[in-house]
């Protein structure tokens, strides 16, 4: 009896749709996202991320839609992201079906939203999501905003420290110098969040070779998230999951495995 | 066969609803204690912390409902704090009174990274009907508290170990409980619903 290590796809849904791209640009339709998960699902997936990049209020309203539809389909844990602002676009969310929110350009505007969302749902449903770069703050890593173009003027290992203590569940460490690399996760920066966190840490960011997702388990990362390699088909869950488990980490084996 | 799920609070409650109507059964959602102590089964499911929880059963008069229906023979069953509840005590920010059905203290987990978060296997009990055809399977688990003292009863007692073993489910004639999330845990999870609605 092992905890197993989680593989998570994340998937940028806009309008109701899948979008795929590289840095946030190009972006083409990849899908209909309940069909998606769905997918995702049957290849082994652990849990399943939504980050809505809906720049409007009708967007946000159809992701709602769109998270009913998956919660009705797919038995799997779901969390949604993007434009949580409130203890009420919280609680829309979690009722629509979602069983975790994760915030983040909130959080750094307003920190006590943390407090208030996990007094409120528990700390089991929030997920602080970090856009962490290299810098020259203390810690060596900073935090970013508006995908890690803009600085947010904070150190990311306080940060991740203030969050912890007024309540996140969960840290999602995007990693914004490596995202869309695919050259391998910072492993420097999970070691670093890793030794000063001690609720579960979930590595996003430069996903490439499959050694690349067992060298940031070994950095300390409890799950794994991706989103290009497997839109793009560069790797199935199902085999990243296979060669975690021959060298040895603990992988859920469903009946895709 | 009617399956009421207990609602008291917020949370996720629709993908429960949705799991256990996939086992064809008659679902709903309800607060009305009269619909849920008639209901054949009764599923008590439970997110947020003990106190809270325990607050929003008592509000519907939750505690009453379960001894009631336990009293008729009638299935209840305890999902994640919804199972945590049922003991006797809580200790997640103070220490919280519970139903007491079963006399334990709901402590705090010891392991280095909390919550427990993620799936995890099972030490299902022998003669277990809830894992009968999925005992080597894993559930998706996600709590930081957790009961590390076996009952000194007949129950059959399932556990899991995340350093160090907490129990995950329990079956204990009328009242069964999971830690764990059946309803977030795929297709073992849908097959685990099965069983326990195979025994109302």
């Amino acid at each position: 009896m092992t905890l197993s290590v989680r593989i998570i796809p994340c998937l940028d849904v806009t309008d109701g749709r899948v979008v795929k791209g590289v840095n946030f640009t190009n972006l083409v339709d990849a899908g209909d996202p309940v069909e998606m998960a769905s997918l995702y699902n049957s290849e082994g997936a652990d849990e399943l991320t939504f980050l809505d990049i809906s720049a409007s209020v009708a967007g946000r309203e159809t992701t709602l839609d769109v998270v009913r539809r998956t919660a009705e389909e797919v038995f799997i844990p779901l969390t949604v992201g993007g434009g949580i602002r409130s203890v009420e676009d919280v609680d829309r969310l979690l009722r629509a079906g979602a069983d975790k929110v994760s915030i983040n350009t909130s959080a750094i505007a307003r920190p006590e939203l943390i407090a208030e969302i996990a007094d409120r749902f528990g700390s089991q449903v929030l997920v602080l999501s970090v856009d962490a770069r290299r810098a020259k703050t203390e810690s060596g890593f900073e935090v970013t905003t508006h995908g890690g173009r803009e600085s947010a003027g904070l150190d990311a290992l306080a940060w991740v420290e203030k969050a912890c203590a007024l309540g996140v569940g969960e840290i999602l460490l995007n990693s914004m110098d490596a995202d869309g690399t695919r050259a391998g996760y910072d492993i420097g920066m999970i070691k670093a969040v890793r030794a000063i966190s001690r609720v579960p840490l979930i590595a996003s960011g430069g996903a490439g070779s499959q050694e690349d997702f067992a060298a940031a388990l070994d950095a300390g990362a409890d799950a794994l998230l991706a989103a290009s390699i497997f839109h793009f088909g560069v790797h199935r869950i199902g085999d990243i999951k296979r060669y975690l488990d021959v060298a040895g980490y603990p992988v859920r084996k469903g009946a895709s495995l | 066969m009617a399956i009421a799920i207990l609602d008291y609070g917020s949370g996720n409650l629709r993908s429960a609803l949705r799991a256990f109507e996939q086992s064809g059964s008659e679902v709903l959602l309800t607060s009305d204690y009269q619909i849920a102590v008639e209901a054949d089964g009764l599923v008590v499911p439970g997110v947020g912390a003990f106190a809270a929880c325990m607050q929003g059963l008592k509000s519907v008069k939750g505690d009453e409902l379960v001894r009631e229906r336990m009293a008729r023979s009638r299935p209840t069953l305890g999902i994640c704090v919804g199972m945590q509840i049922l003991f006797a005590q809580g200790v997640e920010h103070g220490s919280h009174e519970g139903v007491g059905i079963w006399p334990n203290t709901v402590e705090k987990l010891t392991a280095r990274v909390l919550p427990h978060m993620g799936w995890n296997s099972v030490d299902a009990a022998a003669g277990s009907e809830l894992f009968k055809g999925v005992e080597g399977e894993s559930f998706y688990f996600v709590h930081s508290y957790g009961v590390t003292e076996p009952l000194a009863t007949t129950a059959l007692q399932s556990w899991t170990d995340y350093e160090g073993r907490f129990l995950a489910a329990i079956e204990d004639g009328v009242i069964s409980a999971t830690q764990f999330h059946p309803e977030k845990s795929g297709s073992a999870g849908l097959h685990l619903i099965k069983n326990w609605i195979a025994t109302l």
